[in-house]
C-alpha cells in the first residue's frame, strides 16, 4: 500500500513536471504547428529569471512568487522576438523552422554560458517549501505538491483563456481555419504573435518551477525538450487536454516501471510504449476535427 | 590546386618535423621517432581539455590550474632552463576528438608532453595514440583503476586512494549497511563492484544498488527506494547535473546527513555551489585535496589561483592534481636531464613534489602517485573541511593486488 501511494504520487508529480514543460509547446507546436527547438531554452531562461530575481530580492519566499510573472513575461518576450524575427518568414517550412530554432537554442545556451558561467547556479527553495508534508503517515515533498498545483493551475488558466476569452476564440478560429478567420476580420498575424507569447511564457513559468527540482545550468533545456515533444505528440496535436492526459500517463508509467526495474530500463520501456502507441494511433490520444482544407 | 598546395604544405611541415629529431628512442622500435625540438630556449607542451561541450564545466577549471602552473614554472626559470610554450587544444567532450587532437599535438606540434583528459572514455581513446607514438600523457582525475600504461602518468586517485579509504572510514564510524547510487556508465559500475567485494569481506550489507542514466533529472523513485531501504549510509557515484536533482530530492523528502549520510566521490568545491549549500551541507565526500587544507603550500596555491582568476573562484581536487602533474613532469625531466620520453620514464620513480595536497611521490612501476586520502564534510560556507585523513600517503595500487578480497575483480 505504501508503495502504491508513493509511486502514484511520484508518477503524478513527474507528470506535472512534464506537463509544465510541454504546455507551452502544446500551444506553439500543437496549435500553430511550429517546431520550436528553442522551447527548452525558454525554460532555461525562466530558471535563470528565478535566479536573478532571488539575487535582487534576497528573500527566497517572496522571490519565487514574484519570479513567476516575470519569467512568464521574459519567456514570452523571447518567443515574440523569435517569432517576429525568424519564424514568421518560414511558416509552412517545418524543416527550416526546425533547423533555425535549433540554431537559436545553441545561441541561447552559449549566451547563458557567457552571462552566468558554465557551472550551475542554485536557487534555494523558500522555507515554506522545505521538507515533506505528512498525510496519513505518508510523506509528500512540499516542492512536488507545489509543482503539481502550479501545473494544474497553469492548465486551467490556459484552458479557460482559450475557451472563454476573445483572444482564445481568435486563436481557436485561426487554428481551425486560417483563411476563414482572416476573412472574418481576425488579424492572424497578431494572433500568431500572441499565441507564441503565451506558449513561450508558459515555458518561462516551467523554468521557475524546475529550479525547485534540479540543476540550473545552460543546458537545462536540453534535458526536457525531447520529453516535452513526446507529450505533445502522444497527446494529439492541437489538443491541450491531450497533453495533460499524456503527461500524467507518461509520468505514472515512468515511475512504476522505474520502481520495479531501473531508471535506465524505464526510459527505454516508456519510449518503446510510445513508439508502439503511435504505430496504432499516429494522430495521438485526441485529434482535432477541423473544416480547414489544409 | 588549393588541395595540392595544402598537401605540399603538410609534407613540408612533416619533413621539417623529421629534420628536427634529436633523440630517437632506442627502445621503441615501432614508434616513429620523436620530433620534439629541444634546440631553442623554449619547449612546447600540450594542454588537451574540453573547452566546449558538456564536460567544459569541469575541464575549464583544469585548464585554468594548468595555465597557472605553466606561468609559475616559467617565472621560476622554466624546465631545464627552457620556457614552456603551451599549445592548447579543445577535446570538445568527444573521445574521438581527444584522440585526433592528441595525435596532432604529438605529431604536428611536436610537444614534449600532453596534460589533460577528464572522462575515462577520453583517456581510453587517447591511450593507443600515446602508446603508438611513445609520447607522454598526464591525466589529472580520479578514476576507476585497473589500468597502468607506461605512456600515461595518473596524478588523480586510483580506487585504493579514494573509494577504499571512504569505505574504511564508514566502517570505522560503525556503518553496517550501504545503499549504492550511481550514474549508468563505466566508473560507477566498476566502483560499485569494488564496494560490493569490500562489503562482502567486511560484513557490510548492501541494501540496494540503483543506476540513473547520465543527465537523469527525476530522482523521486530512486530516493524513495533509498529512504525505504533505511541503510546506514549512501555511497554516491552520480556524475554531473544528476547530483543536483538527487540532493534536492533527498532534502525534500526530509532525509538528513545525521539520519543517513551520503558519501560522494564526484562532488568537489566547484559542484557544491550548483547543488546549493543548503541541500548538501553536512554530507560527506572522499578526495585527496580540499581548498581548506591548512598548509603554507596550499595557501600559496589558493592565493595565486584567486589572484589570477578572481576571488570568487574555488580550487578542487582535479585542479590540484593537474597543477601537480605539470610540476611532477618538471621534476622528472630535470632528474632525467632530458626531455626524451624514455629518459623521463626511467627517471620517474621516486620523484616527489611538495604539492598543495601534501607531499606526493611518483611510483615508477605503475605511473600513479602516492597520495593521502581525505574524507571531508561540506560546511555551511560551501567549502569542504577535512573530517578524517589516512595520515600518510597511500601507495597506488590500481589493480588492487594487495587486497585479498579484491582478487576476483581485476580479471
Amino acid at each position: 500500500m505504501d508503495v502504491v501511494v508513493t509511486q502514484v504520487f511520484n508518477g503524478l508529480s513527474g507528470g506535472s513536471i512534464l506537463l509544465l514543460a510541454a504546455l507551452g509547446l502544446a500551444l506553439t507546436f500543437g496549435q500553430m504547428g511550429v517546431i520550436n527547438m528553442a522551447h527548452g531554452e525558454f525554460i532555461m531562461a525562466g530558471a535563470y529569471t528565478a535566479y536573478v530575481t532571488q539575487n535582487v530580492l534576497g528573500s527566497a519566499g517572496l522571490s519565487l512568487v514574484v519570479s513567476l510573472p516575470i519569467a512568464f513575461a521574459i519567456g514570452g518576450a523571447l518567443g515574440v522576438v523569435l517569432e517576429a524575427a525568424l519564424l514568421r518568414r518560414m511558416y509552412h517550412r517545418p524543416l527550416d523552422t526546425l533547423l533555425v530554432t535549433w540554431g537559436v537554442s545553441l545561441v541561447l545556451q552559449q549566451l547563458a554560458r557567457d552571462v552566468f558561467g558554465t557551472a550551475g547556479v542554485d536557487v534555494p527553495a523558500p522555507e515554506w517549501l522545505g521538507g515533506p508534508v505528512e498525510v496519513l503517515g505518508f510523506s509528500f515533498p512540499r516542492t512536488r505538491l507545489f509543482i503539481l498545483l502550479l501545473a494544474i493551475a497553469a492548465f486551467l488558466a490556459l484552458a479557460a483563456a482559450l475557451r472563454y476569452t476573445a483572444l482564445g476564440r481568435r486563436i481557436r478560429a485561426t487554428v481551425q481555419n486560417r483563411p476563414l478567420a482572416e476573412t472574418s476580420g481576425i488579424s492572424t498575424r497578431a494572433t500568431d504573435r500572441l499565441t507564441f507569447f503565451i506558449g513561450s511564457g508558459l515555458a518561462g513559468v516551467a523554468g521557475v518551477a524546475l529550479t525547485l527540482m534540479g540543476s540550473i545550468s545552460p543546458n537545462l533545456g536540453t534535458a526536457y525538450i525531447v520529453d516535452a515533444f513526446l507529450v505533445v505528440v502522444v497527446g494529439g496535436i492541437g489538443q491541450i487536454r491531450g497533453a495533460v492526459i499524456a503527461a500524467f500517463l507518461l509520468g505514472v508509467a515512468q515511475s512504476w516501471i522505474e520502481y520495479s526495474t531501473t531508471a535506465s530500463i524505464a526510459k527505454v520501456l516508456v519510449f518503446a510504449l510510445i513508439v508502439a502507441f503511435l504505430q496504432v494511433r499516429p494522430q495521438g490520444i485526441f485529434t482535432v476535427r477541423t473544416r480547414s482544407l489544409a | 590546386m588549393i588541395g595540392a598546395a595544402a598537401l605540399l604544405t603538410v609534407g613540408l611541415v612533416l619533413s621539417a618535423c623529421g629534420a628536427r629529431v634529436d633523440s630517437a628512442d632506442p627502445s621503441g622500435a615501432a614508434a616513429a621517432p620523436s620530433c620534439v625540438d629541444t634546440s631553442g630556449s623554449e619547449i612546447k607542451i600540450g594542454f588537451l581539455n574540453s573547452r566546449s561541450g558538456t564536460m567544459a564545466i569541469s575541464e575549464n577549471t583544469v585548464f585554468d590550474s594548468l595555465s597557472l602552473a605553466a606561468e609559475q614554472i616559467n617565472a621560476a626559470g622554466g624546465v631545464l632552463g627552457k620556457q614552456l610554450q603551451v599549445v592548447a587544444e579543445d577535446g570538445a567532450s568527444e573521445p574521438t576528438i581527444f584522440a585526433e587532437k592528441a595525435q596532432k599535438l604529438i605529431r604536428s606540434d611536436c610537444v614534449a608532453a600532453v596534460f589533460g583528459g577528464w572522462t575515462s572514455s577520453s583517456r581510453k581513446a587517447m591511450l593507443p595514440v600515446f602508446e603508438s607514438n611513445n609520447a607522454l600523457l598526464f591525466y589529472p582525475v580520479q578514476y576507476e583503476g585497473l589500468e597502468a600504461s607506461k605512456n600515461i602518468f595518473y596524478t588523480g586517485a586510483t580506487t585504493n586512494q579514494q573509494i577504499i579509504p571512504a569505505l574504511d572510514y564508514l566502517k570505522e564510524q560503525g556503518v553496517t549497511s550501504l545503499f549504492l547510487v550511481g550514474s549508468d556508465y563505466v566508473f560507477p559500475q566498476t566502483a560499485n563492484k569494488i564496494i560490493k567485494a569490500y562489503a562482502a569481506a567486511n560484513g557490510i550489507e548492501i541494501r540496494g544498488e540503483e543506476y540513473a542514466p547520465l543527465g537523469h533529472t527525476d530522482f523521486a523513485t530512486i530516493v524513495a527506494k533509498v529512504r525505504d531501504a533505511g541503510a546506514g549510509a549512501v555511497f554516491n557515484t552520480l556524475n554531473g547535473d544528476s547530483n543536483v536533482a538527487f540532493f534536492k530530492e533527498y532534502r525534500n523528502l526530509g532525509l538528513t546527513p545525521e539520519q543517513m549520510p551520503v558519501i560522494s566521490v564526484s562532488i568537489a568545491e566547484e559542484e557544491v555551489g550548483g547543488i546549493g549549500v543548503d541541500n548538501i551541507e553536512g554530507q560527506l565526500v572522499a578526495w585527496n585535496y580540499y581548498q581548506t587544507i591548512d598548509t603554507p603550500t596550499n595557501q600559496r596555491f589558493v592565493e595565486a589561483f584567486k589572484a589570477k582568476y578572481g576571488e570568487n573562484r574555488v580550487t578542487s581536487d582535479p585542479m590540484e592534481a593537474a597543477y601537480t602533474s605539470l610540476w611532477l613532469w618538471k621534476g622528472m625531466v630535470e632528474k632525467a636531464g632530458s626531455f626524451d620520453v624514455a629518459a623521463v620514464q626511467a627517471a620517474a620513480d621516486g620523484v616527489t613534489f611538495d604539492a598543495p595536497e601534501g607531499t606526493v611521490t611518483v611510483n615508477g612501476e605503475n605511473h600513479h602517485i602516492a597520495k593521502t586520502a581525505l574524507i571531508g564534510r561540506i560546511g555551511a560556507d560551501g567549502l569542504i573541511h577535512t573530517e578524517w585523513s589516512s595520515g600518510e600517503p597511500i601507495e597506488p595500487d590500481p589493480y588492487l593486488t594487495t587486497y585479498p578480497w579484491a582478487s576476483g575483480l581485476a580479471s
